[in-house]
């Protein structure tokens, strides 16, 4: 067992959950959000040169993409850290 | 040296570089076979996993659908970049962590079932082989366009290729080849994106040139091309009018979960050493990806303005057919570019009105011939030939993979024959290997008639069977054999029912009972984008399923448990 009780186990999960559930939601409103839903609204603007709801839709929400798991991936590691559950490399 | 014998030599050093690379990587054992010894450096694999995942159609065709859609094209571009988020959140880290070879050997693990093991092979082979013909029909498409051979001759040499390096390789020979297809893709792709984006807008960065306004005049690249196709009576580049949101809502949705769902996708995944390298590396495939995605968009409008600027706007400037270029001459040889003078007046009248029309153009012009409608070197234009069979061949090592090692793992060592040895598995993954090449080559030299729409069905499938029950059996540990069972069977058919019942059974014309009709659509949703509507479906009818039968034994649950937390994961023993 990784945890040393249940609750850890129980606390370790949630905060996981928390953690994908904040960053899917930025995914979510990026993409289906900006690129689709108010794609018309956004469109009154513009950003670089782009209307914004279709700069969303074909490169903002490609770049939010690639910064969202690069995030994910240092909190999650400093999660396992705080909970003593990280890989240890053998080596 | 002329254009064709520089393809010939281009094409040939990179050739050569995927025999070497198979050379010097033969596998020895079924972990080397499987997972290339879950020892790949996860930059390396993210690189891997990029060509992998970015077929034929992203390199080829993508940028071209983008040109003649405009806006709606942004479905392809987020629902084949945002899977991998899910993928990287909630499937690769924990599916590395179990450990094994193959998606349907977690199915059948975590759902304490054959039976479940079975069902996702099943789901696994459909998904892969129909999403494989794609990959042989483009491989024999660009080998008989760039190197002047026949279809079937074309088909040939890239089975040969293959062959020699899936074969011996396996995945460790698979995923050193991609690096280098990888490599000889992006660069093929991105110099010409550049040197147009510099002469048309003086901006060396393709997705900042998009956005800017030309050298010639200062208008805005996306203003001038607005203006100009509604002048020809086209629909506007940025415009959303007439296109339905509920449609591309779910459209984008099923691209993404099938991208996540995709096992040739998911198993690269488990040749990184760690779990915390299976997420890192999800990040770095999707940033190799990315660089040619955010470019796509660029080559898309700003080929198509070049288009139009050569075809003449209006029909007092409409291009004169005595005068037009060679390239544009060079094309219709292909037959890629047709010009069919109805009105007689010796000019080519590009209109949106296919009555008056005379001008067709097949969509992939737009990245075939784009280095040499800005002009660039002979170099480039044999570059872009390597590119595009770099991408059609490494999409379809990957899937063969998949396909083949479903076969010997699940299927002979884990159902039929369990008691085989090691050596005598290897040799069956290699058996299993060159049967699945055969077999995506004897449909490839006899594509079935629905050969175009197959891709897009690939990605329903994966999305409407596999990917629910992936996530569920991490994130609901509630989740049993019953619930797993029934809602991959559910997925599968409402989806594949779904998309017969609009475009025939088997695609057999003229069997279908709602018929193509828009009118038929459940909530205006088109077959194609079904995938998410099924895969509904489908967790819906796994979580009830599961709740009105036994929940699954304390070993599974524990085990569910396991796979949350990163400590614990093997480590590769035999890293060099």
């Amino acid at each position: 067992m990784a945890f040393k009780t249940e609750d850890l186990k129980k606390a370790y999960w949630r905060d996981n959950l928390k953690i994908v559930g904040v960053l899917l939601s930025i995914w979510f409103a990026v993409s289906y959000g900006a690129g689709i839903l108010f794609v018309d609204q956004l469109n009154n603007f513009s950003i670089g040169g782009y209307p914004m709801g279709f700069w969303f839709a074909q490169q903002g929400a490609i770049y939010v993409f690639v910064i969202l798991i690069f995030v994910y991936t240092r909190l999650m590691g400093r999660l396992d850290r705080k909970y003593g559950v990280e890989e240890v490399d053998e080596k | 040296m002329d254009q064709q014998t520089l393809i010939y030599l281009v094409v040939g050093a990179t050739f050569a570089l995927y025999i070497g690379i198979a050379i010097y990587c033969k596998a020895g054992s079924t972990k080397e076979f499987y997972v290339a010894s879950a020892g790949v450096n996860p930059i390396a694999n993210g690189m891997a996993t990029a060509a992998d995942w970015m077929s034929a159609a992203s390199f080829i065709s993508m940028a071209g659908m983008l040109a003649f859609m405009g806006y709606e094209g942004s479905v392809f571009l987020m629902g084949w970049t945002g899977g991998f988020c899910l993928l990287a959140m909630l499937l690769a880290p924990y599916l590395r962590k179990f450990g094994k070879f193959t998606v349907p050997e977690f199915i059948g693990d975590r759902y304490y079932s054959k039976t479940a093991r079975v069902i996702a092979v099943v789901c696994l082979i459909m998904a892969s082989l129909t999403y494989v013909i794609g990959q042989m029909t483009g491989t024999g498409i660009a080998f008989s366009r760039f190197l002047e051979v026949n279809y079937n001759t074309g088909l040939s040499i890239g089975m040969v290729i293959v062959f020699i390096y899936a074969v011996m390789g396996g995945m460790k020979g698979i995923t050193y080849t991609q690096i280098a297809q990888y490599c000889v893709m992006i660069m093929a792709y991105t110099i010409p994106a550049i040197f147009i984006s510099l002469q048309l807008t003086g901006w060396a960065i393709p997705q900042i040139g998009l956005g800017s306004g030309l050298v010639d005049g200062g208008q805005l690249v996306l203003d001038r091309l607005d203006q100009v196709l509604s002048e020809l009576g086209f629909s506007e580049y940025t415009s959303t009018a007439g296109l339905s949101t509920t449609n591309m809502f779910f459209y984008t949705l099923s691209l993404m979960i099938g991208t996540a769902g995709l096992p040739h996708v998911i198993i690269r995944f488990f040749t990184v050493p760690r779990v915390r390298d299976a997420r890192s590396s999800a990040g770095w495939a999707l940033f190799f990806i990315a660089i040619l995605y955010t470019t796509a968009p660029a080559v898309a409008g700003m080929a198509r303005l070049n288009l139009i600027d050569t075809l003449g706007a209006t029909s007092e400037t409409a291009m004169v057919i005595e005068e037009r270029p060679q390239w544009f001459k060079n094309w219709e040889s292909t037959g890629l570019l047709s010009i069919d003078d109805k009105n007689q007046d010796g000019r080519a009248n590009y209109t949106s009105d296919p009555a008056t029309n005379e001008v067709n153009v097949n969509r992939d012009i737009i990245v075939l011939a784009n280095p040499e409608i800005a002009g660039l070197p002979s170099w480039v234009i044999a570059l872009v030939a390597a590119g595009g069979l770099a991408a059609a061949l490494s999409t379809a090592a990957g899937l063969l993979l998949a396909i083949s090692s479903a076969v010997s793992h699940d299927l002979l060592k884990g159902v039929f024959k369990p008691n085989i040895t090691e050596k005598q598995e290897l040799l069956a993954s290699r058996v299993s290997m060159a049967g699945a090449i055969a077999l995506a080559g004897y449909l490839g030299f006899n594509p079935p008639d629905f050969a175009a729409g197959t891709v897009a069905i690939a990605f329903g499938i994966a999305a409407a069977s596999l990917f629910p029950v992936l996530m569920l059996g991490i994130f609901y540990k509630r989740c049993n054999k019953e619930g797993a069972i029934a809602g991959m069977i559910t997925g599968l058919v409402v989806n594949l029912l779904y998309v017969f019942q609009h475009t025939g059974w088997f695609f057999i014309e003229g069997t279908s009972f709602l018929g193509p009709m828009q009118a038929n659509w459940f909530l205006g949703i088109e077959p194609n984008a079904f995938g998410s509507m099924a895969a509904l479906f489908n967790f819906a009818v796994a979580i009830i399923v599961s709740n009105l039968t036994p929940p699954p034994p304390k070993y599974i649950q524990d085990l569910v448990d396991e796979v949350r937390v990163p400590v614990g994961a093997k480590l590769a023993p035999d890293i060099h």
